[in-house]
């Protein structure tokens, strides 16, 4: 890593002043856990003149948890473990508790965890330049894209990789921010359009520090990952559903696919197509399923995610349909 | 100082303080000095080991405050308010943990690089769980890859220790831990 300066701000005001370029310091970076900020700097991805360490901040709200909101230095541990989430949101524990290993769920913060960027292996090596760093070109669409994208949604072929944001998606959430000119964000517009700005990790400003996420309590929901391992590596695909029940009866549904677009990829048209459906109906769960894939233009090397995101999302509708299968984890 | 702002330190070396094992250990070091980096190099603690030095294998598992965290993802100053435990704060030779009895009962290395980290790892399963089942064992430890492929003998090592029985436990290419076809 490059040499930097470390600062520890106790409060978020001095933390979004310190974050904004000044005269001391030209290139302050914002840390959490830094699970994701010291890989990029190590990678040489990222030359800091200024760590400010969020962990020392002096406020509780930023550590707690309840029904409708997490604090957003909570770790992907803590969110795993909670029993007040089990009873209103299990998928948000689930989807924590599937990513990375127990020795960064430990330190991996919420925030973090919605602002990490792409998993891209050009991107994340220093000797490739691409279209969303300084380039014009994207070496992964004629090179070894087999974990990228099936909706060509921009001309960066990435996949979102945070498991919580789909979450979120899903249970119209929320994130809390300070330092700017607003307070909440919908989780739908944190991440830019990326047929516009394929370069930005969030909307988000210098100064804007996120301070929670808010969602809507959702008993049935639930979060699947199919992985090629089954820890320290990221879903190949992974299928997130909330359902509203009557009784048997689907009232609505609301579903949403993960790593197969640049940003989280809810799927209205499977929605509409669960409702009014019995759960135990299975054929005609597998045939709104079918259609997650509606408006997919996959990669040679994606094709196989066309078999498995219909997979992901019934098997995520049949675990939120029947609480018992949120287990914790939810990888299949 | 920075007028009545936070603190800045650094980016030159600066004195840094680390709870060690239940010891304060002081010395110098620039703010990009991982903990890792300062543990072995710093203050001579070589327990936790460096492998992909990205969080990806659980080699240089230390816990602080009792969870296991990837040392080599985490800046020392990161660390300096809380506390640190790595193997070598868990037995020594004279008076090993009856987990690290068990490690060597059910021969749970080979290599032995791993070990520490999953010494570790294990301990703290230990301390939240007295007397885990085989999954939760599994779940604790799979931050932690072996490549010499102990696992088997890592898990009954740790029902061992936690007063329990041993498993024959098939591994991937249907043996079991005795190597018999399962
Ligand atoms: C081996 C491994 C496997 C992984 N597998 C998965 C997986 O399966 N699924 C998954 O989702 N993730 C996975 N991860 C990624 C991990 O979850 C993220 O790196 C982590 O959540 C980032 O959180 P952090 O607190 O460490 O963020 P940091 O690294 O501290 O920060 C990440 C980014 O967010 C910015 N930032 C941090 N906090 C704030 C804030 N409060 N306000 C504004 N900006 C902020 C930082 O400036 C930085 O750009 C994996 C990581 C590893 C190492
Ligand atoms: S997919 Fe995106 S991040 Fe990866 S090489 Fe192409 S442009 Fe770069
Ligand atoms: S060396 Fe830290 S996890 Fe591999
Ligand atoms: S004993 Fe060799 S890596 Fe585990």
């Amino acid at each position: 890593m490059n040499p930097f300066a470390y600062t520890s701000p106790r409060n978020t005001t001095d933390a979004s002043a310190l974050a904004v370029p000044n005269g001391d310091f030209a290139l302050p970076v914002l840390k959490s856990g830094g699970m994701d900020l010291l890989d990029r700097m190590k990678e040489g991805l990222e030359r800091p003149d200024l760590v400010v360490d969020l962990t020392r901040i002096d406020d509780p709200t930023l550590d707690a948890i309840d029904a409708g909101r997490i604090g957003g230095r909570v770790t992907l541990a803590m969110v795993a473990e909670s029993e007040e989430l089990r009873k209103s949101a299990p998928i948000l524990g689930a989807a924590s508790g599937s990513a990375a290993t127990p020795q960064v769920r430990n330190v991996a913060t919420v925030a973090g965890n919605l602002l990490q960027e792409t998993r891209c292996w050009y991107w994340r090596m220093s000797q490739f330049d691409c279209l969303r760093k300084t380039g014009d070109d994207c070496p992964a669409r004629e090179g070894d894209h087999r974990f990228h994208v099936i909706f060509q949604d921009g001309p960066c072929l990435m996949v979102h990789p945070s498991n919580l944001a789909p979450a979120l998606f899903v249970l119209d959430g929320e994130v809390e921010v300070v330092g700017g000119d607003r307070t909440r964000i919908p989780i739908r517009d944190l991440y830019a359009d990326p047929a516009v700005d394929w370069r930005s990790a969030s909307v988000l400003s210098p100064a804007e520090i996120i301070t929670g996420i808010r969602f809507k309590s959702a008993p049935n929901s639930a979060f699947i990952a199919l992985k090629q391992k089954q820890s320290f590596d990221w879903p190949m695909v992974s299928g997130y559903a909330v359902l509203d029940l009557d009784g048997d009866v689907i009232k609505s549904a609301r579903t949403c696919a993960g790593a197969v677009a640049p940003r989280p990829h809810p799927l209205p048209q499977v929605d509409a197509a669960l409702a009014g459906l019995s759960i135990h109906d299975e054929a005609r769960i597998r045939a709104a399923c079918e259609i997650s894939v509606d408006g997919a233009d996959p990669l040679p090397g994606t094709a196989y995610k066309m078999t498995l995101l219909p997979v992901a999302i019934r098997r995520a509708v049949a675990a939120a349909a029947h609480s018992a299968g949120t287990a914790r984890g939810g990888d299949a | 100082m920075n007028g009545g702002g936070p603190t800045i330190i650094g980016p030159l070396p600066a004195k840094t303080s680390l709870q060690v094992n239940g010891r304060q250990l002081d010395f110098v070091a620039e703010p990009a000095t991982t903990l890792l980096e300062a543990l072995r190099e710093q203050c001579d603690v070589t327990g936790p080991k460096e492998v992909c030095d990205r969080a990806a294998c659980g080699g240089c598992t230390v816990l602080l405050d009792e969870r296991p965290v990837a040392s080599c993802m985490m800046l020392a100053l990161d660390a300096t308010d809380r506390k640190i435990t790595t193997v070598e704060g868990i037995g020594s030779v004279d008076a090993p943990d009856p987990l690290q009895m068990a490690m060597a009962e059910f021969d749970a290395m080979q290599c032995g690089f791993c070990t520490p980290g999953v010494v570790t790892a294990a301990k703290a399963l230990l301390i939240q769980n007295p007397r885990p089942n085989l999954d939760e064992i599994r779940a604790a430890l799979s931050g932690n890859l072996c490549r010499c492929g102990t696992y088997p003998n890592i898990f009954n090592a740790v029902l061992v220790a936690s007063g329990q029985e041993p498993v024959e436990e098939p591994t991937d290419r249907g043996r079991s831990a005795s190597g018999e076809r399962a």
